[in-house]
Parts: C-alpha cells; structure tokens; sequence
C-alpha cells in the first residue's frame, strides 16, 4: 500500500481532546493535501475523529474550520493553483471558501469506536490509559480487515508492550506530537524492532509533509522529552522542599520557580510547566513510568497531596491556565499554592525577601525571549553561566546546580538509550520545550 | 491641459498613514473608521482657509469603500466634516488607485470651468478592515475582472512581478534588484523624516540588506519581495484647489500657495494587456502632456512625487518622465540622484512605500507634499528647491498603468 491509498481512511481517537484535535487537524490537512492532486481525482478520502464525548464535537469541529481557515489564508498562491481548474472559483475568497469546504468534507465526526474499522492508519490520542489504549487497539485490530498501522501519541507507555497486549504484530509505533500539535514543531518517533520498514519510512514521510521536526526516541518509558521533564519536574520538587527548611514552603516554590525560569532563560519555571502540562498529568505520566524504572524511584509525594486536595492545574476549554502550584490572573502566576495552609499566598507578600535571599542577577542572564531571538544564543548562554559559576550567591549558585542536573538527565537518557544521540536531546528540548539551548551543553561543567 | 487661469492648491493637510509599522496600529482592536479619517482631513485643511463657508464644492476621491467598508455614496459625508458643508455640492469619483489624483482634476476642472473658486478635494481608504490576502482581491478590482482568474493570489504584486521579471531579463537582475533596495531604502529614510508616514518608525539598520530578501515564489510572487511592495494602509488627505479670487477669499497669502500649470490625464483599455512590460506608457503619455502644458521639461523638476506601489514602478516611472532612458532607471537610482540629497528628490516623505498607500487618499497625499516642499512646511523632510528649477510634478498611476493624473506644479514665491 503506498503513501496515499495509506491516507485513503483514517481515524483519530479521542479528536476531541487537547492533542487529538491537533492531530486531526493536521492529518485533515495533509489528507486534503492528496486528495487535490490530480492524479488523485477520483479516489475518496476519509477521516473520522473518533471521539467518546459527544457534546464536544460541535466545539471540535469549529475549531478545526477556524484552523483550516487560518491554513488556507497562509497557502493561497498555492491554493490557487490547485483550483485552477474550477472557473467558478475566482476570488480568494471562493478558493479559501473552496478548500474549507473540501477539507471539512474529508472528516467524519462521531462517538462509535466502530468508525475505525475501515480505516488504514490509526491515530490514537486518547488518555495515558495502557489498558484503555490496548482495548481500542485490540477491538479495532480484530474488525478491521485492512491490517491497519496504529499511531500512538503516548508520551510514556512503551510501545512494544502495548503491541505486545493489543496483538498487532509490529503495526504500531509511537508519533508523539508535543502540545499544541499544530504550532509545536517536535515530533518523537518511537519505533520498535517489530516495525516494517515501510511503516517507518511512511511514518517519516508523513511527519516530513505536516513540516515537523522528527527525533528518533527508543522505546523506553517515557521516552526523551517526558524523561528529561519527569526527572527534571522531580528535581525542582525535591529542591523546593529541601529549601523548605530554611523558609515556608510556598516561599521555597516560588524561589525555585524563578531559578528555573529567570536564572536558567527558560520559557517558563518548572512548577509553571507542570501547571501547564497539569499537576495530575504529571502525577500520571510518573505512576506510568516508575514500574518501568529499576534504578529510580518517579514519584513524589507533594503531587500527591496537591492532586488529593484538587488542585490539578491544566488548561480551561479556551486554552487559558488553571491553578496548581501557582494561581494566574491573565497567564501570570499571582500567588503560590501553601500545602500547610491549603491556600493561596499572594507573591507580593513574599517576594522581596524571598528575592533578597536569592540574592542579585549578573547582568549577563537575560530573559527567555531575548536569549531565544540572539543569533548568538549559545555564546550568550555560555557567558550568563560562566558568571553564574562565580557569583557568589545563593540563588546563582542553585541554579548552576540545576542546570548540572539537567545535564546529568540527558546524559543518562543517551547512556540508557533512550537517545541515540545528545544532539537529539537537546532538539527534543529546543523544538519541543522552547529552551534556548540543549541540557547537554559544556557551560556548567 | 493647461490652466486657461491660475489655479493654485492651498492648506493641505495628511492624516497618519495607518497599518502596519505604526506601533498605535493593532490588528486585533477596533480602529477609526472612514469618517474618522475624512472628518480629521476635511477638518485639517477647512481649518486653514476660515472654515467651510469659503468652499464653493466637495470632491471625495476614493477606490474601494464600497468593498473594505460596504460603504458607498461618499460625497454625501461632506456635511458630517463641519454642518457649514453641508448642503453644497459634493461628489464622489474614482480611477483605482489614481481617485485622489482624479479627485485634483475634477477639482481643477471645476475652478477653470467658473463653477467654483474653492473646492475641497479629500482622498481617502481605509483598507485595514480585511486581511491583506482579501484585500488582493478587492484591490484587484483595478483590473479586469475577467483576468482576475488567472492572476496571482496577491493580483497587483503579481502584476508588477512580471514587469520585474521582464526588466530583470532585458537589464539584469542584480543591478535590478539593487536598484529596488536603493529604492525602499530612500523610501524609509525620508519616511523616517515625516511624522505621518507610515514607515515614521522603521528602526531597521540596514534596509538595503532586508530590501535584498530573496523573493519566495511560494507564499507571495516570483520577483518582489514584500519590501517591493507599499503597505496596506488607512488614511486620507485634503487640500484647498482655488482661483485667485478663492485664494483672496480664504485670506492664505501666495507664499503658502502652490501654482498648478499643467495637467496630464489619461486612461488606456482596461482590457488590454501592456504591449511593452517594461515601459509604463500611460504615465508617460500623461506626464508628457503636463510637462508640454506646464510649458517645461523633465530636467526643469526640483522634485518628483511618483505612484511607487511597487519599487519596479518607481524605476520605471524614472523612465516614463524622461529622466533615464529605458533600462536606465535603476542605474539613475543607483546612483543617487532619486535620493534626497541628490540632483531631483523623489518622494521626499516616504512615497507610497514609505509614507504609506491608502490607495484613494494617495492622489491628494502627493499634491500635500509638493505643497508643503514648495511652501518651507515639510518639516524635518524639507527639501531645498533651486531657484532656476521652481517646479515639482506628481504622478498617479490607477492599476496597472491604466489611469494616469500628472500635475506639474511651480513655487509661487
């Protein structure tokens, strides 16, 4: 089967979440992409965004209209081409219109799981569930006569036991897009021994059109980006509560938060991150990685507390942050979650001496958004650090003992092999992180 | 034509040239609409002539509002800019790109024909209600609509992507394209010098370099690159046409006049496509036909005011006026003689790549600032005019080279 009778029928399960509308979105327009070639005329294309909650495919199926809309607008000099056959269509705005039409005309939404028993490949999106995953694999893998390829976007089970569970004989790999898959130009390709060639070679294929940028990640829990984050996440918790000692603990949150982001030129501190990701997100991703860990132990016990009590971080349905460690008003953390307290303090209560304590910045630490746009970036990150080594304060001095420890997770990730090489590391945290330099780096050796 | 009496334009007046560049300029919150900008302009210039009992008649030049802004019938907002307009006789009138210039001519044409001795003439466009690639279509409008289907996404930048590609053939496409960021960059750089403009802003350090950005035939056309291009722009503009009697009435002495002593207009078929790519011979017909009015020639000009919506056009409308011969344009530009400081100034506020391209308002926005540079109000972009050269001339192209207003002026004083 080549490239494109492949996308002749595909399905998205859970479509209607955070990734799968993503992913829909993105195969929808590499679908429609096929369909408009010529040669292509008269074949018939399908995409059903499969998903259990019916109520959110109306809001599903708007916000993929808005985005086909917006990926129109960028393409029309090529739209028009394409179009140039169809003399009713002369404006602009007939062929957007057109291409909207076409696409929206591709995807079948619908709640059944049966929906998929056509399909060629498969891509699954549904909660980091093993069980759950190897259910729906297994259903469909038993009705469906066309031996399909399964897509799996886990960011943490590994693939060859869920192939192993679900009896698909090599027909699954691991395509992790990182969040929102639209923008996000990472995706994590995680193969196993059982994979076909040709399933490897569509799968670069297809990643290559949707323009993402593909690391090869071996298939061990968690893989390179949640096995840099879930460790580095534990780190930042382990530390807040060590500091703990010398001073509350929501104060030694926010400090840590802000050596993580203001001392390391990161998008966003580490206790922000797992906000965004979800407290209970990365409680989960843990408890699905930690059996597979022999040597470790991917667990702690303040998510716990905070999941028990409710606050779970994540995002509301149009996208804007929820509290976990910290609370927000218009995206900026305001205060910070107190566990003994079980409230919120407000960060003007505390900041001065928290800041005071931390001591001062060298003038050569700049912000995320300016390191990230310098065309010069690593030889500035180098210099920051190189300063941050001699200061002699304390908030200087923990974050050159983060920035180590980050280092040390993504040597151990390439010495596990999980990586193949640092360099893919450190691209899995450029492209799907934001950092502005690679963990693995010479600067705080 | 030449004027059978003297006609001078007074009082002039620009809005800021709104869009991109401008940092109050945000695409996501409400803006100013159409009467916004016609009731500053209007209000700009009446203010400098005693008020609106001076005007005898309204002339409203504009291309598309009926499109941008589903609006039409444009004259009848003369009454709303100040109530003693209201009940005098206005009109709306249009030729693409070149209404403002048409606007000047209906103005004149008015004043010679003894009907009035005052008439406001206002340009405007507010073009920024649309994306810019819905904006292509209705700009596209310009052109034959039947040909509308096989043109570009973006029409015009298409349109004039080929004359390059043409000119780049026959004259070579490195002195070209150098001759194209020589251009954007003199654009800029007096821009930088007029607070109105557009382009006022623009920090960039090396504008020659940006201008040189390789063009990308997948996502805009084969030859220009968006420096190549004037922006989307909102704005207007107004000015004062008047006799002499309407000069006296207004109470402006000469010194703050300009004379208008020839007029060139001319329109080709819309329909037909330009038999030579690389030769803008519309504007040259019409240029030609004010500077023979005006009783002059080309090397007479102290400064040029040209319809550059593209950086090709401003070359070859270098060629049109008779200052280069053909395929010699980017050479005159190259060296230096378009630039402020050299031997004819063009578009001494930016043009329409710098100042900004409200594309109904850009008409009027030329005559401003002839009238400005001939009456010491430009400002920082104040240019010297040599006594033995007291003229400037202004070219306004519609579409592609379709419809044509050249006015020669000449410094009163």
């Amino acid at each position: 089967m080549e490239y494109t009778e492949r996308l002749s029928n595909v399905s998205v399960l859970g479509a209607a979440g955070k990734m799968g509308s993503g992913i829909l979105l993105l195969s929808a327009l590499e679908v429609a992409d096929q369909m408009l070639k010529p040669e292509n005329k008269d074949k018939h294309f399908v995409v059903n965004a499969v998903d259990v909650t019916s109520s959110a495919l109306p809001g599903l199926m708007k916000y993929i209209r808005a985005q086909v809309l917006k990926a129109a607008e960028k393409k029309t000099v090529l739209l028009r081409k394409l179009y140039a056959g169809r003399k009713d269509l002369i404006e602009n705005s007939d062929i957007i219109g057109a291409y909207i039409e076409d696409v929206m005309g591709i995807i079948r939404p619908g709640i059944r799981i049966e929906a998929a028993y056509e399909s060629t490949l498969i891509f699954e999106a549904v909660s980091e569930n093993a069980g759950l995953k190897t259910r729906l694999f297994n259903q469909i893998n038993e009705n469906n006569p066309n031996k399909p390829w399964f897509f799996t976007n886990t960011s943490s089970v590994p693939i060859g036991g869920l192939d192993k569970e679900a009896g698909l004989d090599g027909r699954i790999l691991g395509f992790h897009f990182y969040n929102p898959p639209a923008v996000q130009k990472l995706v994590e390709l995680i193969t196993t021994p059982s994979n076909s060639n040709g399933m490897k070679e569509f799968a670069l294929q297809l990643a290559k059109n949707m323009r993402k940028v593909v690391v090869p990640s071996n298939d061990i829990a968690g893989f390179i980006g949640n096995g840099h984050f879930m460790r580095d996440a534990l780190y930042g918790i382990n530390q807040a509560t060590v500091l703990s000692s010398d001073m509350p603990l929501h104060e030694a949150i926010y400090a840590i938060n802000r050596i993580s982001q203001d001392y390391l030129m990161r998008p966003m501190g580490i206790f922000q991150l797992i906000d965004y990701v979800g407290v209970d997100v990365v409680r989960f991703i843990m408890n699905v990685m930690n059996p597979y860990m022999a040597d470790e132990n991917l667990h702690s016990p303040l998510l716990d507390q905070l999941f028990e009590v409710g606050v779970k971080g994540g995002q509301f349905a149009d996208g804007s942050q929820k509290d976990g460690f910290l609370k927000y008003e218009k995206g900026k953390p305001v205060a910070v979650y107190s566990p003994e307290k079980g409230a919120y303090i407000p960060v003007s209560d505390f900041a001065n001496s928290v800041d005071t304590w931390l001591g001062t910045l060298p003038e050569s630490v700049l912000s995320w958004k300016n390191l990230v746009k310098a065309p010069n970036k690593e030889m500035l990150a180098a210099k920051a650090f190189s300063d941050l080594k001699t200061f002699q304060e304390k908030g200087a001095a923990m974050a050159v003992q983060y920035a180590r420890h980050s280092r040390e997770i993504g040597m151990k990730l390439v010495s596990d092999g999980v990586a193949v090489t640092a360099e893919d590391v450190n691209t899995v945290l450029l492209t799907g992180f934001f950092h502005a330099y690679g963990p693995i780096n010479d600067f705080v050796v | 034509m030449k004027p059978s009496k003297k006609i001078f334009m007074i009082a002039g007046y620009n809005t800021i040239s709104m869009g991109t560049g401008r940092k109050e300029f945000n695409p996501r919150k409400e803006r100013p609409g159409l009467e916004h900008y016609i009731k500053e302009a209007g209000e700009g210039t009446i203010r400098q002539i005693g008020g609106g009992e001076h005007v005898d008649e309204g002339v409203v030049g504009n291309f598309m509002a009926s499109r941008f802004n589903k609006q039409a019938h444009l004259g009848a907002f003369l009454g709303m800019i100040d109530p003693s307009l209201r009940l005098k006789p206005a009109t709306r009138v249009e030729g693409a790109c070149a209404s403002g210039g048409l606007a000047l001519v209906t103005g004149i044409k008015s004043a010679l024909a003894g009907s009035a001795e005052v008439v406001l003439a206002l340009g405007v466009e507010v073009q920024n209600t649309v994306k810019a690639i819905y904006g292509a279509d209705i700009l596209a409008g310009a052109g034959w609509f039947q040909r509308r289907k096989e043109g570009h996404a973006y029409f015009f930048p298409g349109q004039f992507s080929d004359r390059a590609g043409v000119y780049f053939e026959k004259y070579g496409r490195d002195k070209s394209r150098k001759a194209f960021a020589r251009w954007y960059r003199n654009a800029v750089e007096n821009a930088r010098l007029c607070p109105t403009a557009q382009e006022f802003e623009n920090k960039t350090a090396d504008l020659e370099v940006l201008a040189l950005t390789e063009p990308n035939p997948k996502s805009f056309t084969d030859h220009l690159n968006v420096f190549d291009c004037s922006k989307v722009s909102d704005g207007a503009s107004a000015i004062a046409i008047v006799t002499e009697e309407g000069l006296n009435r207004c109470g402006v002495a000469l010194k703050d006049a300009v004379e208008v002593v020839g007029i060139g207009h001319a329109t080709d078929d819309l329909t037909a496509l330009p038999a030579d790519p690389t030769r803008l011979d519309t504007v040259a017909h019409a240029v030609k036909i004010a500077l023979e009015s005006a009783g002059i020639t080309a090397s007479d000009l102290a400064t040029v005011e040209t319809h550059d919506c593209f950086t090709i056009a401003g070359i070859l409308g270098v060629e049109a006026i008779g200052l280069a011969p053909q395929g010699k344009g980017a050479d005159f530009v190259l060296d230096g003689h378009t630039a402020r400081d050299g031997k004819i100034p063009f578009n001494t506020t930016g043009g329409l790549i710098g100042w900004g391209h409200p594309t109904g308002a850009t008409g009027v926005h030329q005559a401003v600032t002839i009238w400005e540079q001939f009456t010491g109000k430009a400002g920082d972009a104040q240019i010297s005019i040599p006594a033995d050269r007291p003229y400037g001339l202004t070219i306004n192209m519609g579409g592609d080279d379709r419809t044509v207003v050249a006015i020669v002026y000449k410094k009163t004083v």
